[in-house]
């Protein structure tokens, strides 16, 4: 074909439009929880370097101490430092977390592709089942896997992912329902792109922000929910610590020493409220970009 | 005439509605030579559009044959469709949705490409920069994404990523409709010079009249699914012989007052039918100002009409027995001015 050009656009500069990125930084409550988020995990990766004492060691001198210079935060009924095993299990609870919305994501997130792009009796069975799991409580049902496999943090894990699968599924079906009637999807069949082609360069962009929301969301509760596994001895196994072990050891001697409590407390709210509001921040930007976008 | 580019007959299409079948497209025949352009014209809901997605097999025709060359779409197996959709593009009428949000314009471009045709990466980049320019934007947008460009220019894209197979045939649905009437010019003197660079046919689907005088020597119109009347648009629009088609024509105003005013002017009044209970008979007699009693009884036939083309209509054979005749001729015969319709 001739390269004749026609008739040059208009070389009107295009106008400015914020990225993703740009617009997620000025949101202030979502930036300032990415930023304690970053702090937390920095924490988590260098531990070592960080913590005051070794986590296990334990001390029959300096039980249940208040906090002070030498014990920052006190230390446990087993003389343990308290600040150093919170950011020990700073590791353990956020490496479970990933792990539980890793498995909801390999799961669901196929399953909820096929099941919104292919629809018919395929997307009625995927869709049963899923409500039939949705039914379940989560850490009831995690504490029956449990029960089955024995205590290890892993397991419960496993089993808090299962059981957050159809959640998955559900947010990425409705998006891809949405998105598979999009005329763009037309124009794909249309130039001959195959099923596959479709569903992995064209649904999958297009469902990757609700989808980025929902997991995020299912870290803050997945921490939570391996907080009151391991609170109730079913997640992570002594000497290990996570933060609801934790919570679950310092709990019986609140009357004594409430610090340790309330540390592990607080250090799990304000995690899984991280969580929550960059979860927010990301569904606003990314809002906000397909308004801008028309 | 030369061996067509597209030669559809007898195309039909049928949506299920609850228990009932809805005949979106009833018996479309009609024929693209090489390079030409076809307008395809009808009210909101004639089946202008189901037609169109019909012959890319975007929708399942339930009947008929679809001729690219000598291959029937219709038929053709998932190999042989996926063949036959290298020869076949289309355009779509809105550019804001039918470009992917989340792909640049280069990944949107070299898309058919990939799918298609075995090419290096670094000449699939050079393909699009060409195909940019000839469309009129800058190579260097390629990198860019979708909502970064105006209405305009996002259907510059969207005719570029049509064009890039060099296809034999390329579907317009409605291409300017979304846009600015200053845009749509540009858009479709673009359209135009692409065509007479790449010799691509083109089946024009639109509801704008003038929209596609000015595109095509030839236009078919549709009515309820069915086509009523086709031909030279010279002749379709300055002396129609279906009176559906004068009734169209009607409707757009001239730029004269004077002109406007003596007008032999059909104007119909009420909706389309509800094309799940077509009329008996022919489909266009409940708002017809000329409908006889046998309207009702039989499907017209389709007669050769003077000056080109061919009418589906009674007043050609009873009645008034026009024989080919235009609509025009027999209202000034008659005297009759401007009439109006209303059920």
């Amino acid at each position: 074909m001739s390269t004749t050009t026609i008739e040059q656009a208009p070389a009107v500069a295009l106008p400015p439009t914020s990225t993703f990125f740009q617009r997620f930084c000025r949101n202030r409550t979502a930036m300032v929880s990415a930023i304690i988020l970053a702090i937390i995990v920095l924490a988590a990766i260098f531990a070592p370097y960080i913590a005051p004492h070794d986590p296990a060691k334990s001390s029959l001198r300096a039980i249940l101490k208040p906090p002070g210079a030498v014990y920052w935060l006190g230390s446990d009924d087993l003389g343990r430092d308290v600040a150093s095993r919170l950011i020990f299990a700073s590791r353990l609870s956020l490496v479970a977390s990933v792990q539980a919305v890793a498995i909801a994501l390999v799961i669901g997130l196929p399953l909820g592709l096929i099941a919104g792009y292919v629809g018919g009796w395929i997307d009625t069975i995927i869709s049963r089942f899923n409500d039939a799991l949705m039914s379940f409580p989560a850490l009831i049902l995690a504490v029956v896997i449990v029960g089955l496999m024995g205590p290890s943090l892993s397991n419960a894990m496993t089993a808090i992912g299962l059981v957050y699968a159809p959640r998955i599924m559900r947010v990425v079906r409705g998006s891809t329902l949405s998105v598979r009637e999009e005329v763009y999807i037309r124009a794909a069949r249309a130039m001959g792109c195959g099923d596959i082609r479709i569903i992995a360069l064209h649904v999958l962009p297009n469902v990757m922000g609700p989808l980025v929301v929902q997991a995020t969301v299912l870290m803050g509760q997945a921490l939570l929910a391996e907080a009151g596994l391991s609170f109730l001895g079913l997640g992570a196994q002594p000497p290990l610590a996570s933060w609801g072990a934790m919570l679950g050891t310092a709990f019986p001697y609140m009357q004594q020493s409430p610090v340790p409590t309330i540390a592990s407390g607080v250090v799990i709210s304000v995690t899984v409220l991280c969580f929550n509001l960059i979860g927010d921040g990301i569904r606003d930007s990314v809002g906000r970009m397909r308004r801008a976008g028309d | 005439m030369t061996t067509p580019c597209l030669r559809v007959e007898n195309l039909n299409v049928m949506y299920d509605v609850g228990k009932r079948k809805l005949h979106a497209a009833k018996d479309v025949s009609f024929e693209i030579a090489p390079g030409e352009t076809l307008g395809l014209v009808g009210e909101s809901g004639s089946g202008k559009s189901t037609a169109g997605l019909a012959l890319l097999r975007l929708i399942e025709p339930s009947s008929g044959k679809i001729m690219l060359g000598d291959t029937n779409v219709a038929t053709a197996g998932r190999r042989e469709l996926q063949l036959l959709r290298k020869r076949m593009q289309m355009v779509f009428q809105d550019p804001y949705s039918s470009l992917n949000p989340s792909m640049t314009i280069e990944q949107l471009l070299t898309e058919p490409l990939i799918v298609h045709a075995d090419m290096a990466a670094s000449d699939r980049r050079a393909a699009v920069g060409k195909m940019l320019e000839s469309v009129g934007l800058h190579a260097g947008y390629a990198a860019r994404y979708p909502h970064e460009f105006s209405g305009g220019q996002r259907q510059r894209i969207a005719i570029a990523r049509s064009m890039m197979l060099h296809p034999d045939l390329v579907v317009l649905d409605e291409p300017v409709s979304a846009l600015d009437v200053s845009t749509q010019s540009q858009i479709l003197k673009l359209l135009k010079n692409v065509q007479a660079a790449s010799g691509t046919a083109f089946l024009l689907v639109a509801h704008d009249l003038a929209v596609v005088r000015l595109m095509s020597p030839r236009v078919a119109v549709m009515y309820l699914g069915e086509i009523v009347e086709t031909g030279p648009s010279a002749r379709v629009y300055d002396e129609p012989a279906h009176p559906y088609t004068a009734a169209l024509i009607s409707a757009v105003p001239f730029p004269d007052p004077v002109r406007q005013r003596s007008a032999n002017r059909i104007i119909l009044g009420g909706d389309l039918p509800s094309p799940l209970n077509p009329p008996s008979g022919c489909r266009f007699r409940t708002r017809c100002p000329f409908a006889m009693d046998i309207c009702a009884r039989a499907a017209p036939p389709t007669v050769q009409v003077e000056g080109g083309g061919v009418a589906a209509c009674h007043l050609h054979t009873e009645g008034p027995k026009l024989g080919g005749r235009s609509l025009n001729a027999f209202m000034r015969e008659r005297n009759i001015g401007a009439m109006e319709v209303t059920t």
